[in-house]
């Protein structure tokens, strides 16, 4: 056998082996989702569409599932996700918005703008920042960023409007949504980068020599033969800001509170859950089946949206292949 | 003379139009003048955002870390002095790595090479390339997942343990070690397969010419050729692997030291639990048991150390390689 194998082998064996192998890469990657999807299905079977609905929160629920033991009873499944879901929305599409405005002013900086000594600089910045591990990420917001906000930012009278309900502590959407910024920046500037290199020159040229300044022609002619590249990044860095758990389990805040947008710029202080940060939150609880099956619940949630963008950056890029542009 | 004089004040005199000179921004509209100090402030804070990170956990590093930290093991202690060192994370974090790389290094580059050189039937490729995207684009938290299930199996008992009650246990160094090879795969794929891409295709050709069949040719032409490609995909790889929390929570059941399961050397070991930089950073912030602060301030600084180390890497030897802006290909920020 081993003799065998060190001859040089044929065209048609190291075809076969090497398909082979890959495949057993994507039939791992389909029994993900398969396994994931079994395990979260008693959730979705128990609850129909009222899943999404809102409902007490989510610590209570998970005491009850826990409560209800190895064998729970169909009425130990209940639960109500909304306002973990209202939590993702509300830190990932600031957080996009904001990252967007960032990486394609920085974007435009680094393709056009910078000179070269100073490019060589911010590409390994930008690298760096996209390679900072979350729970260094949360680390730096638990203990610098947190406690910043916590006795410097927010006023003895915001904390006294919401003192019967929720105490605020620092921890809470505002520096969930700043850190996510900086974490999901990265992946859109190095996606616009790309985008915007893949645009000929010629076209900019063409704008400068009819006289106009340099910024209007980027702006005019290459950010507008990339955007659709450019929404694809963002979709793409809304898929990631969607998944980050640690991070925003560890400046969440940890409390069951679903931010009021009527608060105000209060509502920036105040804590919340995402579907994310809770899988890491519970992770104790996994023992017990209802929990656990909600659990995996949220995480199909994850994988199917992240599946969703993915298709949809995939098709909002499509328009870039009519003018040879491929980025 | 006095024309002559005129002359120099002619060429002196501001030329706000025509061709040869560049024009100024502050002759430019307000909104191009934005735009231009939009574009310099944001890269300039990027680069400050990431000083600020780096200066930060370089002076909490200075101030709390000892060596005698990296060679001790962490113990249970009221006081944070008193709680040890982080030996067996650093460890635990050495161990993932190497057996995360080992596993995901073959399938990566086979996966590869597959795409880039047969790729038939194309629809299967095409299957096998989406796939590889879909785990690219996973929260870890779902793997980590994933990888729960899979190895709860009664079928993977060996692989873990089986608890009191008689369910498998599923959470031990192999088990997450395996698990971290699938975050490890997109960035290694990636990164062989744009570089058996970028080969020209005379070099193929010329091999074919002297008579290597296309197995040939592959092993003894395109691989030493994409050597510097796949060492780029396996660092990136390995930032990936030293970087994750979510998997270490829930696949390797963090452990204050790293239990071996048994006695048997080596196999023993791998059945066992322990923990990681990112776990132990975890454990002793505010988030976790919260202890020990200090404690969790000196790992960040080791762990962001081994970071920027594998960053450096990377541009070392992605050099060659790197496109434009080196960002998305070698740089593999995506």
């Amino acid at each position: 056998m081993l003799e065998r194998l060190r001859h040089p082998w044929s065209d048609r064996r190291a075809e076969l082996t090497l398909g082979a192998v890959s495949l057993t890469v994507g039939v791992i990657v389909v029994a993900m989702v398969v396994f994931v999807a079994i395990q979260a299905w008693p959730t979705f079977q128990h609850n129909g569409l009222s899943w999404l609905g809102s409902g007490k929160p989510f610590k209570e629920q998970a005491e009850a599932m826990q409560n209800a033991g190895p064998n729970p009873p169909a009425s130990a499944y209940y639960l109500r996700a909304w306002p973990l879901i209202w939590g993702t929305l509300i830190t990932t599409i600031p957080a996009v918005l904001l990252g967007l405005v960032i990486a394609v002013s920085s974007s435009i900086f680094i393709v056009e703008l910078a000179p070269a000594r100073l490019r060589r600089i911010v590409i390994p910045v930008i690298r760096l920042l996209a390679s900072v591990p979350s729970v260094v990420y949360g680390l730096i917001g638990i203990l610098v960023l947190v406690p910043f906000v916590g006795n410097d930012l927010i006023s003895p009278a915001e904390k006294e409007s919401l003192a019967n309900s929720v105490q605020l502590t620092g921890a809470g959407l505002g520096v969930a949504i700043v850190i996510l910024t900086v974490m999901i920046t990265p992946i859109m500037v190095a996606l616009t980068c790309e985008a915007l290199t893949a645009v000929p020159n010629s076209w900019r040229e063409g704008a400068v020599a009819l006289g106009v300044n340099p910024v209007r022609a980027v702006l005019a002619v290459t950010v507008r033969a990339a955007r659709p590249a450019i929404v694809a990044a963002a979709v793409l860095a809304t898929a990631r800001a969607l998944g980050e758990a640690v991070m925003i389990s560890m400046v969440s805040g940890g409390t069951d509170w679903a931010p009021r947008i009527s608060d105000g710029t209060t509502a920036l202080f105040e804590p919340f859950r995402s579907l994310a940060s809770t899988i890491v939150d519970f992770h104790d609880g996994i023992g017990a089946p209802a929990l656990k099956s909600s659990l995996y619940a949220f995480a199909l949630l994850m994988l199917v949206s992240g599946f969703v963008l993915s298709v949809c950056g995939y098709l909002i890029k499509l328009p870039l292949r009519k003018y040879q542009v491929r980025a | 003379m006095s024309t002559l004089h005129h002359y120099e004040q002619a060429a002196r005199a501001p030329m706000l139009h025509g061709p040869g000179r560049r024009s100024s921004p502050l002759t430019w509209r307000w909104r191009d003048r934005l735009a231009l100090a939009m574009a310099w402030s944001a890269g300039i804070l990027l680069c400050l955002i990431a000083g600020a990170i780096v200066a930060y956990f370089f002076v909490r590093g200075v101030q709390y870390l000892r060596p005698s930290m990296l060679f001790s093991r962490p113990q249970t202690g009221q006081t944070q002095a008193g709680t040890g060192g982080f030996l067996d994370p650093i460890l635990g974090t050495a161990l993932l790595t190497l057996i995360g790389v080992l596993i995901a290094t073959p399938l990566a580059v086979a996966a590869a090479i597959w795409i880039a050189e047969y790729g038939r039937p194309s629809w299967l490729a095409r299957v096998v390339e989406t796939t590889i995207e879909i785990v690219a684009g996973t929260p870890d938290i779902l793997i980590a997942l994933f990888g729960l299930t899979v190895f709860q199996l009664r079928l993977l008992a060996p692989f873990s343990f089986i608890a009191e009650k008689g369910a498998v246990y599923g959470r031990s160094f192999i088990a997450a070690g395996i698990v971290m090879s699938l975050i490890a795969i997109p960035a290694i794929y990636t990164a062989s397969r744009d570089g058996l891409q970028a080969i020209p295709a005379h070099m193929r050709e010329a091999a074919y010419a002297l008579g290597k069949t296309r197995a040939a040719t592959i092993r003894r032409v395109l691989l030493p050729s994409v050597r510097s490609n796949i060492a780029t995909g396996v660092t990136l790889g390995i930032s990936r692997i030293i970087g994750d929390t979510a998997i270490i929570i829930f696949v390797l059941g963090v452990t204050l030291r790293n239990e071996a399961q048994n006695s048997v050397p080596i196999i023993g070991a791998l059945r066992g639990t322990g923990s990681t930089l990112t776990s132990y950073i975890y454990e002793n912030s505010p988030a976790g048991e919260g202890g020990a602060p200090q404690k969790a301030y000196a790992a960040a600084f080791v762990l962001l150390v081994f970071v920027m180390l594998l960053n450096l890497l990377v541009g070392r030897i992605g050099r060659s390689q790197a496109d434009t802006t080196g960002l998305t290909v070698a740089g593999a920020v995506v």
